[in-house]
């Protein structure tokens, strides 16, 4: 498990969450802005999210912490991937 | 088996085969989640089950022919109160629930538009959102926990004997106001669906169906609920909003329990193959697997390409991928392709298609679309398409598709001023021609979005976007864009505003998305800010959607 820096990890999970599922690059996200209960994306995002975290930061969410409740914010998502 | 053979043996739908009286083990439904142990059903129980929430709603003074409406999560007890009420006679019908993302004031407003247009009895929701609808419903209001009770505690019940054309259920169309028209069925026209369906499936005994659809969906309510307890197969169910977060649990449910028959609307091949993570399927095999149907939003070869690139190893192959074109109107399906063989592909000249609407058979050089088969009209169910004097077109000639079959509606329930048929012939709004016997889809006849299997109509998001402070009202269109990634249509808002510093528009950007998700069902994909003037108008002074939507594309150079 590769030692992983928050700030990186935050920046990455930022622009793929405004370039890839919000589709404006140009929007601030907020650290702690609700994605899906905010209507930015829909909850099945989060399969998504899942997908690109494996790829990029090699960390494996298992599907259980895969819910709204879990995974609303920047800052849990952050969280979850830095727990590895 | 409920075939057409058969069908005479069943009268109404109380002759389902999950509710015969003699003493049955098998499970009628497998209730699966992430977060909980798997839930199974017998026939013994879910009828046990049954009769208690008809007895509980007969006991809350429910009477036969109400409408009860059921906006519940997708769980056990939404099944029983719908059958509870089918079997005391009430007319039940599924509804999206309210959830905490949505506004509940714009819910309870369009839930209160129904209940006054049909006349609605009673609401069955969740004991979290029972007190909230309760507050500001025009109609009683109970949750889980109280029904449930009444259930426990109610005495025998003696079934309300219906008749094969009362109406069973309603069906409504998704959209996202409250004034969807309920698709009222009979017990007739359902079961002549379902035996139709049956011989073009070659449905078997030992078919084991698989669905995460949503029961307030046709798709979901006939194929993925109706079919199974009623022709006593096993059901393996799972909530949609489970299945969308988790999407290898679908692959699970057909690999632990022999599964043979699932529903997809087309996005889904898509999130299948792009978001199911190779450790959640390690092992899995869906060599067993008869047919996965696509139906209920336009079919795309290249989402079937992906979906069998992925799974050919875990023994998906071509001739399992079916294709059907359904509407609630038709019960359910309207056509399907045969099992064991890939849907027939059609590949024309699109300049035929576009310009002159004929869809003739590409040769070398020409630029080309690619049609996807939706097979050939169930048994008793006839499909043609007409030209706008509604005379019938010839063999590949584009026009509106009509239907006609034995499982029809009745009628809108409570709306005698809408009249559904012309001489007996339903016109389903879908463009698309007959080739050698079967149904093509090229379009639709308005500017109707599907957006992941949901029907959304743009004007109702428009209407939302107009209310968002800093947009001009009446300057806003909503219109799809079809996605290749996503093997649906996303949806885009372009919007006037005057606001010309950055930090304004991303405000209006961001309360447009905001507004959107709280007062409708669909999430926003692309929402563009222009200045004033930017719109086409129609002579008439409307905004013209399909222009827009072309100068919009052009501008993303796409």
């Amino acid at each position: 498990m590769p030692n992983l820096d928050e700030s990186i990890v935050r920046e990455k999970i930022r622009t793929y969450i405004t370039h890839e599922l919000i589709r404006d690059p140009d929007y601030d996200l907020a650290d702690d802005e609700g994605v899906i209960t905010g209507g930015l994306m829909d909850s099945f995002a989060l399969a998504d999210f899942a997908v690109f975290v494996e790829q990029e930061f090699d960390v494996y969410i298992p599907d259980p912490d895969l819910t709204v409740d879990k995974m609303d914010t920047l800052d849990q998502m952050v969280a979850r991937v830095m727990r590895g | 088996m409920l075939t057409p053979e058969t069908r005479p043996a069943y009268a109404t739908l109380l002759d389902a085969a999950a509710l015969r009286p003699e003493e049955d083990h098998a499970p009628a439904i497998i209730f699966l989640a992430t977060d909980a142990e798997p839930v199974t059903v017998t026939r013994v129980d879910f009828q046990a089950r049954a009769q208690a929430y008809a007895a509980g709603l007969t006991r809350l003074g429910v009477a036969a022919g109400e409408l009860v409406i059921i906006a519940h999560t997708q769980n056990l007890e939404s099944i029983y109160a719908f059958w509870g009420a089918l079997l005391m006679g009430a007319i039940p019908a599924m509804f999206p629930t309210l959830t905490e993302k949505l506004d509940r004031d714009v819910y309870m407003r369009n839930m209160n538009e129904l209940v006054a247009r049909s006349g609605v009895r009673l609401i069955f929701t969740s004991d979290a959102f029972a007190p909230v609808m309760a507050r500001t419903a025009d109609c009683p209001v109970i949750g889980s926990a109280e029904l449930a009770g009444l259930a426990n505690a109610a005495g025998a019940l003696r079934w309300h004997q219906p008749q094969p054309e009362d109406i069973a259920f309603l069906q409504h169309s998704s959209g996202t106001t409250g004034l969807q028209k309920g698709v009222a069925l009979s017990h007739r026209a359902v079961l002549n669906q379902l035996a139709s369906t049956a011989r073009a499936i070659d449905l078997r005994p030992d078919d084991v169906i698989v669905s995460w659809l949503p029961l307030y969906h046709d798709m979901g309510l006939i194929a993925g609920f109706m079919q199974p307890l009623v022709q006593g197969v096993p059901l393996i169910l799972m909530s949609p909003f489970d299945w969308v977060k988790h999407p290898a649990l679908l692959f699970r449910a057909i690999h632990e329990y022999n599964g043979t028959l699932t529903w997809l609307p087309n996005f889904a091949y898509n999130h299948l193959a792009r978001r199911v993570r190779g450790r959640n399927i390690a092992g899995l095999r869906l060599d067993g697997m008869r047919m996965f149907i696509n139906c209920s939003e336009p079919v795309r070869h290249d989402s079937h390409e992906l979906f069998l690139q992925r799974f050919g190893e875990m023994g998906v192959r071509a001739e399992m991928l079916a294709v059907s074109y359904a509407m609630a109107e038709n019960t359910f399906a309207v056509t399907q392709t045969p099992p064991d063989q890939p849907p027939r592909l059609d590949v024309v000249d699109r300049r035929a298609l576009e310009k002159s609407g004929r869809a003739l058979p590409a040769r070398d050089g020409d630029r080309t679309r690619t049609l996807v088969s939706c097979g050939p009209p169930i048994p008793n169910t006839r499909a043609k398409a007409v030209n706008a004097a509604g005379e019938t077109l010839p063999e590949r000639r584009v026009g509106e598709i009509a239907i006609r079959s034995d499982c029809m509606l009745t009628g809108y329930y409570k709306r005698p001023d809408l009249q559904p048929f012309a001489d007996g012939w339903y016109l389903t709004g879908d463009m698309g021609y007959m080739a050698d016997g079967e149904v093509y889809i090229v379009g639709r006849k308005k500017d109707l979005i599907i957006n992941a299997g949901k029907n959304v109509y743009p004007q109702d998001i428009e209407a939302i976007v107009n209310e968002v402070p800093g947009v001009h009202p009446g300057r806003a269109v909503v219109f799809g864009v079809p996605d290749e990634r996503e093997g649906t249509e996303l949806i885009a808002v372009v919007a006037e505003v005057d606001a010309d510093d950055p930090a304004g528009r991303k405000q209006i950007a961001r309360a447009i998305r905001q507004l959107v998700a709280r007062e409708s069902t669909v999430t926003v994909s692309y929402v563009t800010l222009v200045g004033p003037k930017w719109l086409i108008k129609t002579s008439s002074g409307k905004i013209a959607r399909a222009a827009n939507r072309e100068k919009w594309l052009a501008e993303q150079g796409r």
